[in-house]
């Protein structure tokens, strides 16, 4: 009876844990969400008189969004696909957006207040190529107006009310390159003018309401055309050639082209490389950008131009804006140092300029979008929306930086933890503790309040914010329990900003490559970044830092860099520009005795070049060097080849240079098999026990090597996306393989299977995610490898007297008797991501973070995927916590770690201990970012926030009551019975 | 003695040394490939028994959807280049679906050379790698691609040297290699000289192994995830669970407050003033 009370007791103890899930109100307490938009490359403003004024914004990272022009706060934002990148947008009819992406495929409606799709367009255009979207103002068929799509030699009329297709010309020329449409006020005419092969100019005249060819001419060029033009006027335009050094004018009066080359070295004198043709809108007005500078030109009369202004120093030039029909604005921006200069020049004529002191972290700039506005005394105001070289965006307007939003983090490479300083020993200011006081008294009212259900919903968000606003997680200091990190992330632009766990502000942000940018290092980028030196033993009191490795060039031959920052400040500490390429950094778990750890960079001739350079790290490395092994995995040669590293390099003769030589290669066969996913353990995995104990009280011992590597491969018919292939012609190859011998552990095939795969290995497992062609659906399976040369390690007696093999060094080299118990299960959703989460100890039972296809973190109890599930457990079985097997892996709705958020275009998840056990960070990232730190296996090791303190001290104190209440009666009583 | 007597006996002696070197072939009936065939014959008894001739064609008995071929195994000592080490041979299966296997593998080492046996010795004790490779193509091996495989040598030497190949295969194509030592190799590795200087070779084929599929029982489904639903529901703590801690002291006290009642009541009982020792020689009365 009693076992059985237990037995209940114990199932209710490990059932526990699947409930894991927060309140409402404890959303926002631990973690933070932060939205992004990416790198704008398109921005439209919506300023009119009535109602918010907004920009709305594409950008690199295919999202599209409208921004507050207050504030730049996002209004609303939606992520289109990762092949959706988005050509162009428009305003059409004054409330909606339009979109064309997809290479001018896609044409979509947007509400402009909210942000909802009003509708979507195919245009089933058959040969994709370089599209434009021209919104016809004054073809008005009702209340509608046309939005014409030019794609190669086709044009679709689409109706902007209901995105149906009014009509459609193919003008099925070869070679046409439809270049610009336009329209002549109060006209039902639609020029459209186009290059064929670059050599002729074409002509057409078409009816904007039927879309009927009405006439067409074509005429030879002068010169070859390039694909640069800009639109001067309602019958002329300008192009440039293929030398991008000669200028073409183009008329078309009445059906005829005229065209008249204009050399540039004409007009501008001193004139030299490659031109520039900032697109414009009429008013024979264009402007050419040059190496050295920027030239505003105007066409008069017949054929003949004229230099009516020109800025000296090449800056940034934005499109032009037509304040009236006169005149015609371009911002010109020029960075120096740590400032912008800002130029407004109306017609070319200067007619403002405005100097920005901006934050060196911002690099140069690398676009600008002008708007205009009326000041109060009616005259023009300008503001200008920059796009910095960090990805970041700012508003400008009289002379000041509005806002500016730190877009650069929506496209995060890399990541790395640090750790924050160490509090400082000191007390705290007596000032501080009185203002403290009130809020303290405050804060407990409002809490009282709230435990006893008085609160009204003010008083809830009061409790929230107060909840949010605690400074403890916030501080800059490192705390007992590891909660307060840093998280370093490193993005495209190179930029690389240190976040801080409690809210994810930024500490500190530096774009390091323009300090590099010289002759020896043309265009440097920024690969990977790691962990230099962690606060350890001897190196306590040292700031840690982190290596950032880079390449001086585009391709793999050219020199690297590295960069050592501290993890604190972002301040360089060293610099250097290496004499060798940069192929991989391999760190190695040594460290020389200033605790910086070791690492080696190979390069492209695959030789290793070991850094830090210094004496005592040689030493460390030599000594270790004969157990150090390096393999690479070559995706396009379809094989892993594994090395050894040896004294002396093919290259020089540096004692910091090591060769390498083959050891072992496989190979697989081209025809049958690619390589589609690889995934390894973390190297600071930290596994608690290598013992697994069997419901049966058996014990198998686990397979725990830092060398294994999960290769998936497939066969080429179903290297393409899900349907490419017949199920028959659809197979997946799991591999373990050894990564010092090349030693192929396992190998289990997936008939009719396909990718694409994810994978995770940690301790002894690796969970990989594929698609079931014949079940059509997703499914994730599990290999648990486990150690059989140590299973007879069982007898106590041998454990006592020391006759076991447990403390004997493994090596690679031995013969692994390994087994591997195996199962699979469909799973619903796909998948963008895959991890583990990681403990202190690895005593913790482990969750696996899947990034699901909704742009969030679902956290699966790695008990769902045990290879030991049956259908039918035994007693003993559910006693140990294992699940009835099911066919599908459950998605409970509370074990999103993300809750309601999502994180747009997720594309990594990573999971880093905190000091307390039971609970480790969760990072994940895409255009936004989210972090939270969860406890799979709840806070076991500490007391809850709900724990209640009051009713703790109540029972303490009932207790000592009872106690002398007792003590008194007895006294009382042996009292009594004395006087009996 | 009669010299062509001694003569003939050295000569004798020396066909016997001749061909316990020149023997190196062996397999082994290694259980966990079911393709193996053929019996791994003892050092021992290798020494004395002449070089076993393997028949030329090995598929006299067979259909003609197979035949068999031939691949050279190359090793190369330390950072010496690659030569011929030895002999596979293996029997090529077409199936009727058109795919094709290897099967019934067979390895013949070639003999050490001095040169070779020295620098073995350099490599034993540098604690450098035996290196090894054959074609990953089998059928037309183009020379390019090989599948290389490494060991310690100190791994190797017991009696003889041992080692051990595990051959994975995909079709006709060798995806890799792995060789060692045929059992474990401890760690430090010690100097250790075989003290027979010739090979001792297992082999083993292995192809993939097919996964099982994903089991679906759909008459099992809403039995489990009902059983799963119960399971999963947040447990509602009992009234015991919650306020156990509460519970518990003030129990505590109670049975300790009802003891002493109960105490009390006996020592009323027991006419107020008399000692309660007595309250038992009482009843005993």
């Amino acid at each position: 009876m009693e076992a059985r009370f237990l037995l209940g007791f114990l199932l209710l103890l490990s059932l526990s844990s699947f409930a894991f899930a927060i309140y409402e109100d404890q959303v926002g307490l631990a973690d933070w969400h932060k939205r992004y938009i990416g790198k704008v490359k398109h921005a439209v403003f919506h300023t009119q008189k009535t109602g918010r004024r907004r920009v709305v914004v594409s950008t690199e990272e295919n999202a599209i969004a409208s921004l507050d022009l207050r504030t730049g706060d996002i209004l609303w934002r939606h992520v289109l696909g990762k092949n959706d990148a988005v050509d162009q947008i428009g305003l059409s009819l004054g409330k909606y957006v339009l979109t064309l992406s997809s290479q001018g495929s896609v044409l979509r409606a947007w509400n402009l207040p909210d942000g909802q799709m009003v509708w979507e367009t195919d245009l089933q255009i058959s040969n994709p190529s370089n599209s434009f979207l021209h919104v016809l103002g004054n073809v008005k068929s009702g209340r509608d107006s046309l939005s014409l799509v030019c794609n190669g030699g086709s044009i679709r009329a689409v109706s902007s009310i209901d995105g149906l297709v009014v009509w459609k010309k193919d003008l099925s020329i070869d070679g046409l390159k439809l270049k610009h449409v336009f329209q002549p006020p109060e006209s039902d005419t639609i020029y459209a003018i186009g290059f064929i092969d670059s050599s002729l100019i074409a002509l057409y005249h078409i009816n904007a309401k039927t879309g009927e060819l009405l006439k067409h001419a074509t005429q030879a060029s002068s010169v070859d055309l390039s694909s640069e033009i800009s639109a001067i006027s309602s019958d002329s335009l300008v192009a440039l050639d293929t030398s991008r050094s000669n200028l073409l004018l183009i008329k078309f009066m009445a059906g005829t082209i005229t065209n008249h080359k204009l050399p540039l070295s004409d007009i501008v004198q001193d004139f030299s490389g490659l031109a520039e043709l900032i697109p414009t809108k009429s008013n024979d007005i264009f402007v050419v950008k040059t190496p050295s500078n920027v030239a505003f030109i105007k066409v008069k009369g017949d054929n003949e131009i004229e230099l009516i202004g020109k800025a000296d120093e090449a800056g940034i030039v934005s499109d032009s804006l037509t304040l009236s029909e006169e005149e015609q604005a371009f911002a010109v921006v020029h960075h120096s140092n740590n400032a912008i200069s800002f130029q407004v020049r109306i017609n070319g004529r200067e007619a403002l300029t405005e100097g920005i002191k901006i934050e060196d972290h911002r690099g140069h700039v690398k676009r600008v979008f002008l708007n205009n506005y009326v000041r109060t005394d009616k005259s023009h105001g300008f503001r200008a929306l920059i796009v910095m070289e960090d990805e970041s965006l700012l508003l400008m307007q009289q002379g000041e930086v509005v806002w500016s939003r730190e877009d650069g983090l929506a496209s995060i490479s890399d990541a790395v933890v640090a750790e924050l300083p160490v509090e400082k020993e000191g007390g705290v200011s007596v000032v501080e503790v009185e203002h403290t006081l009130l809020e303290w008294l405050k804060g407990h009212m409002l809490k009282l309040k709230g435990t006893l259900m008085l609160s009204t919903p003010d008083d809830m968000a009061a409790i929230q914010a107060m909840h949010l606003k605690s400074t403890e997680r916030n501080k800059m200091t490192r705390d007992h329990n590891g909660f307060r990190k840093l998280i370093i992330v490193l993005t495209r632009s190179g930029k690389v900003y240190a976040l801080h766990t409690g809210d994810g502000r930024i500490v500190w942000a530096h774009l390091l490559t323009p300090l590099l940018q010289s002759e020896s290092c043309p265009s440097p980028s920024v690969l990977t970044l790691r962990n230099w030196r962690v606060p350890h033993r001897k190196a306590l009191q040292e700031n840690p830092s982190i290596l950032l490795v880079g390449r001086c060039g585009a391709g793999p031959e050219s020199h690297g860099f590295l960069f050592i920052v501290d993890s604190y400040s972002g301040k360089v500490l060293e610099t250097q520009i290496l004499d060798h390429s940069i192929a991989e950094v391999v760190p190695l778990p040594l460290a020389d005795s200033s605790e910086q750890k070791l690492h080696l960079v190979i390069d492209h001739k695959l030789n290793a070049h070991l850094y830090p350079r210094g004496s005592d790290a040689l030493e460390v490395f030599v000594r270790e060097m004969a157990n150090m092994y390096y393999y690479k995995v070559e995706n396009a040669k379809e094989d892993i080849k594994g090395y050894a590293f040896k004294k002396g390099c093919s290259t020089g003769s540096s004692a910091y240079c090591f060769g390498t030589r083959e050891l072992w290669s496989v190979v697989f066969p081209s025809d049958s098999e690619r390589i589609v996913a690889t995934a390894r353990r973390k190297i600071n995995e930290v596994v608690h026990t290598q013992a697994k104990i069997m419901t049966n009280q058996d014990v198998m011992y686990k397979y725990i090597s830092k060398k294994i590597l999960f290769v998936a491969t497939v066969s080429p018919k179903a290297a393409g996306g899900i349907g490419s292939a017949a199920p028959d012609d659809a197979w997946l190859v799991a591999y373990l393989i050894d990564t010092v011998t090349g030693r192929i552990l396992h190998r289990v095939t997936h008939q009719e299977a396909q990718g694409p795969v994810h994978a995770v290995v940690s301790e002894n497992w690796v969970v990989y995610h594929y698609f079931n062609l014949r079940a059509h659906r997703y499914e994730m399976t599990v290999i648990e490898i486990y150690d059989q040369s140590r299973a007879d390690n069982k007898d106590v007696m041998k454990l006592v007297l020391g006759k076991h093999n447990l403390t004997a060094p493994i090596t690679s080299y031995s013969r692994p008797e390994i087994a591997t118990k195996s199962q699979s299960y469909f799973f619903t959703h796909s998948v963008k991501a895959i991890a583990v989460t990681t403990t202190a100890r690895g005593i913790t039972s482990k969750q696996i973070l899947i990034g699901t296809i909704g742009d969030q973190v679902l956290a699966l109890d790695k008990r769902y995927l045990d290879p030991r599930r049956t259908a039918n457990p035994s007693q003993e079985e559910k006693e140990e916590g294992i699940i009835p097997l099911t066919d599908t892996l459950p998605i409970i709705p509370q074990s999103y770690v993300t809750h309601t958020r999502q994180v747009g275009d997720l594309r990594g998840i990573m999971s880093f201990p905190a000091n307390l056990e039971s609970t480790t960070h969760v990072f994940s990232y895409g255009i936004d970012l989210f972090y939270t730190r969860i406890a799979p296996s709840r806070t076991y090791d500490s007391l809850t926030d709900e724990f209640s303190y009051v009713l703790l001290l109540i029972t303490v104190v009932v207790l000592i009551v009872a106690i002398l209440v007792t003590w008194a009666m007895s006294q009382k009583k042996d009292l009594q019975e004395k006087w009996r | 003695m009669n010299p062509s007597l001694s003569f003939l006996s050295l000569l004798s002696l020396l066909l016997l040394f001749s061909s316990a070197l020149s023997f190196q072939s062996d397999e082994l009936p290694f259980n966990d490939d079911d393709e193996f065939e053929g019996l791994r014959s003892s050092p021992g008894s290798a020494s004395v028994a002449p070089p076993v001739r393997r028949r030329p064609d090995l598929d006299i008995s067979s259909a003609s959807d197979s035949k068999s071929l031939q691949f050279s195994l190359e090793h190369s000592l330390g950072d010496s280049e690659f030569s011929v080490a030895g002999t596979f041979t293996a029997r090529l299966k077409s199936w009727t679906h058109g795919a094709q296997t290897l099967t019934k593998l067979r390895f013949t080492r070639n003999a050490i050379s001095d040169t070779e046996k020295g620098l073995f010795e350099r490599l034993l004790e540098d604690d450098d790698f035996y290196t090894i490779r054959i074609p990953s193509n089998v059928l037309n091996p183009s020379g390019k691609d090989y599948v290389v495989s490494s060991v310690r040598a100190r791994c190797l030497p017991r009696e003889s040297l041992d080692e051990h190949f595990v051959i994975h295969t995909d079709g006709v194509n060798v995806l890799s290699v792995n060789y060692g030592s045929a059992g474990g190799c401890q760690y430090p590795r010690p100097l250790k000289s075989p003290s027979k200087w010739s090979f001792s070779s297992y082999t083993v084929l292995k192809n993939s192994e097919q996964a099982p599929r994903t089991p679906t029982f759909v008459e099992q489904i809403i039995a489990s995830e009902n059983a799963l639903e119960e399971g999963l529901q947040p447990p509602e703590k009992s009234f015991w669970a919650k306020y156990w801690m509460y519970i518990l002291p003030i129990g505590f006290v109670l049975v300790n407050a009802m003891a002493q009642a109960a105490n009390a009541a006996a020592e009323d009982q027991n006419q107020g003033g008399q000692p309660s020792q007595r309250a038992p020689a009482v009843r005993r009365r």
